[in-house]
């Protein structure tokens, strides 16, 4: 399948223009009252109910990051209660020796750099595929598309071994450079790139003399920016989201990102309760800037999604 | 055009470049491992060495009980979990995009945002709220006379099915709910005109208009279900929990490598999975696009899924359009 070289993005493109036909006509025996229980009060209830639940876990984590260990197995987690969050930060940076703090910055930094250069990888050959004709093109996007359907975790012990070979297991690169490839971001980059980039812009500025980098590196870049920004995003939270990689990878804590970090605390608190209130807590901290970027890029992750599911 | 071949090449290079390392040299590494076998020599002293084994690694998994299990496994988490995900995204985003709606941007947020947890986070959060005596839940059930013990052998299966759900409810949702703004109002208006009512226009015009949404969406999902590992390993952390070390296949692949250190069944068992993906692929895109060409309309009056290729007969493999697929299943 090939993208309409037109794709508009940021709103679905114009539809065909459908004739009446098409629509399943209803016959006048079909017709009912409408019933009752379609009213707007009903309709804001069942969603309200549905952001019930998918609310009341994320409630329950902050309720539960202010107590101590006492006073979350008391089960009494949803009140305000015995309100010790100070307590429970202070014995997250000692356990230890802050251990916890750079864990997070290990996160931050595998999120933060991965993601940036995964972005940028991959609008350039989105950008590509979009803007340039070469032999063997369709092919190539082909195995790009192939590439979204294997299941990543299946490549995580052929990697490790490939790893421990060239000695580069148990390092920064090893948990950092297999998130610098994402298929589907090159998919998205060739949308954007189409959405956003018109041809008469780079016809301008070639005219004016400037080369093919130039012209991708100040017209094209600048233009698809929105697109780069959806990447970053998406990347940014499976790279902090990610786990399966890095638990096969490492095995030194210090390089630990966070979610595997309160994974071996988690398996402590089975045994030593006093790490529950420390999972809890460092669960809570590991997910505010996902949820503070999603509320903040929420036209981003939109567009995106909108990208994979309209055209 | 000298220019233009020197700039594709510098612009395509950096992904194709890490696209051999870490995806074409891994898949190509596994089936090459999946062949050999590590022997013990003479009576167990000379240590170990490789030989070739051609397929016994495969027979080997699929002769093992607990590999073929993690499959029933897999099926009786999809036979509960698809139905629920579909109808529950879909009923939602059918929701919002009624007129009746309200405060439609916080609804999307705030079903959207368990997606912003870590998959692992989200685990050991319902873990917790399994748990008797950590949980209020548990505690508000008891206290009506609902017993159910989440982390029970019969348990287990609802909890998982529960968790993933709750991290893809909204995601989903808002795939559909993006699919149905891009409907064509006049098609609806035309139905309304007609005298079909709300739940009419539902079902007879909405839903086969975004079909191909729920076709990739159903495909990812079965593809990130094949995947399942984070959810059940949190699970199994806890003392005297219900799931095995080796309850999915994904989780059986990583005990072979790591516990038993056989390379080899653990390799095979990975590409068997994957070959279970990408059957799993092939089935739903062929058939979705015999669907979509028996002429029924689509959303934009021509097949979307088994696309139009510029080229008649060179059509791409299939996933012309992928939602953004299970990030948190990314290595």
């Amino acid at each position: 399948m090939t993208l309409s070289p037109r794709t508009t993005v940021a709103g679905p493109a114009a539809p065909a223009p459908v004739r009446p036909s098409r629509a399943p006509s209803v016959r006048a025996a079909d017709r009912r009252p409408r019933g009752r229980w379609l009213s707007p009060a009903a309709v804001n209830a069942a969603l309200a109910l549905a952001v019930l639940y998918t609310l009341f876990p994320l409630v329950w984590l902050v309720t539960a990051a202010t107590k101590d260990a006492g006073g979350l197995l008391a089960g009494n987690a949803l009140s305000f209660e015995g309100f010790d969050l100070a307590g429970n930060l202070s014995r997250l940076a000692s356990e230890g020796d802050g251990v916890y703090f750079r864990w997070y910055a290990n996160s931050l930094l595998y999120a933060g750099v991965g993601a940036a250069l995964c972005a940028l990888i991959s609008v350039a050959a989105g950008y590509a595929f979009d803007k340039y004709r070469f032999p063997g093109k369709e092919k190539l996007f082909g195995l790009v598309l192939l590439g979204v359907l294997v299941p990543t975790t299946a490549l995580a012990l052929p990697l490790y071994l490939l790893a421990s070979r060239t000695g580069v297991v148990n390092t920064y690169w090893s948990v950092l450079v297999p998130v610098l490839v994402n298929p589907l971001g090159v998919y998205l980059a060739r949308v954007f790139s189409a959405g956003y980039v018109p041809d008469e812009a780079l016809e301008a500025a070639r005219i004016d003399g400037a080369g093919e980098l130039r012209v991708f590196w100040s017209i094209g870049l600048r233009m698809v920016a929105p697109g780069l920004v959806t990447v970053f995003l998406f990347q940014f939270t499976a790279i902090w989201n990610n786990f399966f990689l890095p638990l096969v990878m490492l095995s030194d804590q210090r390089l630990f990102p966070v979610s595997l970090g309160l994974y071996a605390w988690s398996g402590n608190a089975h045994g030593e309760p006093s790490f529950y209130p420390l999972v809890v807590t460092g669960s809570l901290l590991a997910v505010l800037p996902l949820i503070i970027a999603f509320v903040t890029l929420q036209r981003h992750w939109k567009a995106g999604l909108a990208a994979g599911s309209v055209k | 055009m000298n220019a233009k071949a020197r700039a594709v090449t510098v612009l395509l290079t950096p992904f194709f470049a890490l696209f051999t390392v870490v995806m074409v040299v891994p898949v190509g590494y596994a089936v090459w491992l999946s062949l050999f076998t590590e022997q013990q020599s003479g009576l167990g002293f000379g240590g170990t060495h490789t030989v070739f084994s051609g397929l016994g690694n495969y027979a080997a998994a699929l002769g093992d009980h607990a590999f073929r299990d993690g499959f029933l496994v897999l099926l009786g988490y999809c036979a509960l979990y698809l139905p629920l995900l579909l109808a529950g995204a879909l009923t939602l985003a059918l929701l919002l995009d009624s007129a009746l709606a309200r405060a439609r941007r916080f609804f999307q947020l705030a079903l959207f945002l368990p997606h912003a947890v870590p998959g692992i986070i989200a685990a050991l959060i319902w873990v917790y709220l399994y748990t008797p005596k950590l949980s209020p839940v548990v505690a508000a059930m008891e206290s009506g006379g609902l017993g159910f013990d989440f982390l029970s052998p019969s348990g287990a299966l609802p909890s998982v099915v529960n968790i993933a759900l709750w991290e893809w409810l909204g995601y989903n949702m808002v795939i559909f709910y993006a699919a149905l703004q891009a409907v064509d109002r006049s098609v609806i208006e035309a139905a309304t005109v007609d005298g079909a009512g709300a739940w009419r226009i539902a079902t007879g015009v909405k839903i086969p208009l975004i079909r191909s949404s729920l076709v990739m969406v159903a495909l990812f999902t079965v593809i990130g279900s094949l995947q399942l590992f984070t959810e059940p390993l949190i699970l199994n952390q806890g003392a005297g929990s219900a799931v095995t070390s080796s309850w999915t296949p994904n989780m059986y692949a990583y005990t072979a490598a790591f516990a038993r250190n056989d390379y080899g069944l653990a390799a095979a068992s990975s590409v068997l999975l994957a070959l279970a993906a990408a059957l799993l692929s092939f089935a739903v895109t062929r058939l979705s696009g015999r669907l979509v060409r028996t002429g029924r309309p689509s959303r934009t009056g021509r097949s979307s899924l088994a696309g139009r290729s510029s080229r008649p007969g060179r059509r791409l493999p299939n996933a012309s359009r992928p939602p953004l697929a299970h990030p948190k299943g990314r290595p």
